[in-house]
């Protein structure tokens, strides 16, 4: 319905032909701006209120003394939806630890919740369909599990900055009741509040990825980046550690790279690897962490990501 | 009436800052809202930030940031 919508927008009421470039470009930009703005409402407003059902405290609690393996399986599904301002990662850490929760465990939350993103997870859906949004999500949760429990398999707590272990938070704080119409009238700010902050870069990120798909030529990336390269996914991945971009930047430029040769598993391997690891996230953990674990860490999600990477361009 | 708001520099914790400044001037109360982004001053009340502490008492904690209503009960909760 939304294409018939585009079709009439630009081909009719702007006369422009679909055969040109440029009305081919318009037409995408439309029809995925509108799409995708569809998608983030209903979808960040729905997330939202399942998030109210999971706050951190409650997190805490399950997660508490948990063996390898179980915990960090928990802690992955846990990441994705409970809520925490990446500006609380630091008392969210020395709380997990205080409370007995196992380095490891701590990780397998830490990276899944960033990775997993109602924005990233509906600009996927809205232009890769959802066999490859649920293959993100599969892979972004296994990277966590994995990831956290190769941290906690190793041991390093003596890279913990040793404060974090000899605190002792106040009062525990109770979780705070919310009724049913608490947690609509969050939602709906939550939704109203992400939607303006984060409009403007999606619309120049569609347009971007308009005009690639629109003048790009196409077969453009596959000699270079295509699934022929064995160099194209550390590539890609080691591009996207140091951005820093909320996924929703990256997706449709990456959708659009897509088209011109750009292999799925390259695309999947970058979008985690900007999403992943984030300069300001390492920059606030160093607060808790030594240069050493954090070194270690985007070691480990480097190289599990590039793993990834490489296997989806075998898959599919 | 002490009001601490509890939280680093975030758009989150600000916005927890202005809804409770915006309560407080609603209920005409004389206090001001102390805004707390110390690590280790915010850890002896809570995990998560923003977080809303009267008088000692932790009053609210997390992202679902309550509506200004919701902020003025939870002040007069504590007088």
């Amino acid at each position: 319905m939304l294409t018939m919508i585009a079709d009439f927008l630009v081909y009719r009421l702007m006369n422009l032909s679909p055969e040109s470039r440029f009305g081919d470009t318009l037409h995408f930009f439309v029809y995925d701006t509108m799409k995708i703005f569809l998608l983030l409402s209903v979808i960040i407003f729905a997330v939202s209120i399942v998030r109210t059902y999971f706050p951190p405290e409650r997190t805490k609690k399950i997660l508490s003394h948990r063996k390898l393996f179980i915990g960090n399986i928990l802690a992955a599904f846990l990441g994705v939806v409970t809520p925490f301002c990446s500006c609380s990662a630091v008392p969210l850490f020395i709380g997990f630890v205080e409370a007995g929760v196992p380095l490891g465990v701590t990780f397998s939350f830490l990276i899944a919740s960033p990775m997993v993103n109602e924005i990233a997870v509906v600009l996927l859906y809205g232009l890769f369909g959802w066999k490859i949004t649920l293959i993100y999500i599969g892979a972004g949760l296994l990277v966590a599990i994995i990831g956290g429990m190769i941290i906690g398999k190793l041991h390093l707590e003596k890279w913990v900055e040793e404060y974090v272990y000899a605190f002792k938070t106040g009062q525990a704080a109770g979780e705070v009741k919310q009724s049913f119409r608490d947690r609509l009238e969050y939602a709906r700010w939550n939704t109203k509040d992400i939607l303006t902050r984060v409009w403007f870069f999606i619309l120049i990120a569609i347009g971007i990825g308009g005009l690639i798909h629109g003048y790009v030529p196409n077969e453009f990336l596959t000699s270079i980046a295509g699934p022929g390269n064995p160099f194209a996914v550390p590539a890609a991945v080691l591009l996207g550690v140091p951005l820093y971009s909320s996924a929703a930047g990256v997706i449709p430029i990456v959708y659009a790279l897509m088209e011109k040769g750009l292999s799925m598993g390259t695309v999947l391997a970058f979008m985690m690897a900007v999403t992943a690891l984030s300069l300001p996230e390492i920059i606030i953990l160093r607060k808790v962490l030594k240069p050493r674990m954090l070194g270690v860490f985007v070691g480990i999600m480097t190289v599990a990501i590039i793993g990834v990477g490489y296997m989806f361009n075998v898959i599919l | 009436m002490e009001i601490k708001v509890l939280g680093p520099d975030c758009p989150n914790c600000k916005e927890m800052k202005r809804r409770t400044d915006q309560a407080l001037n609603e209920l005409g109360v004389q206090a001001d809202a102390q805004k707390v982004t110390d690590i280790m001053e915010i850890m002896k009340f809570s995990m998560s930030t923003p977080a809303l502490v009267v008088n000692g008492k932790l009053k609210h904690a997390g992202t679902s940031l309550p509506p200004v209503e919701k902020i003025k009960a939870l002040l007069k909760e504590e007088g």
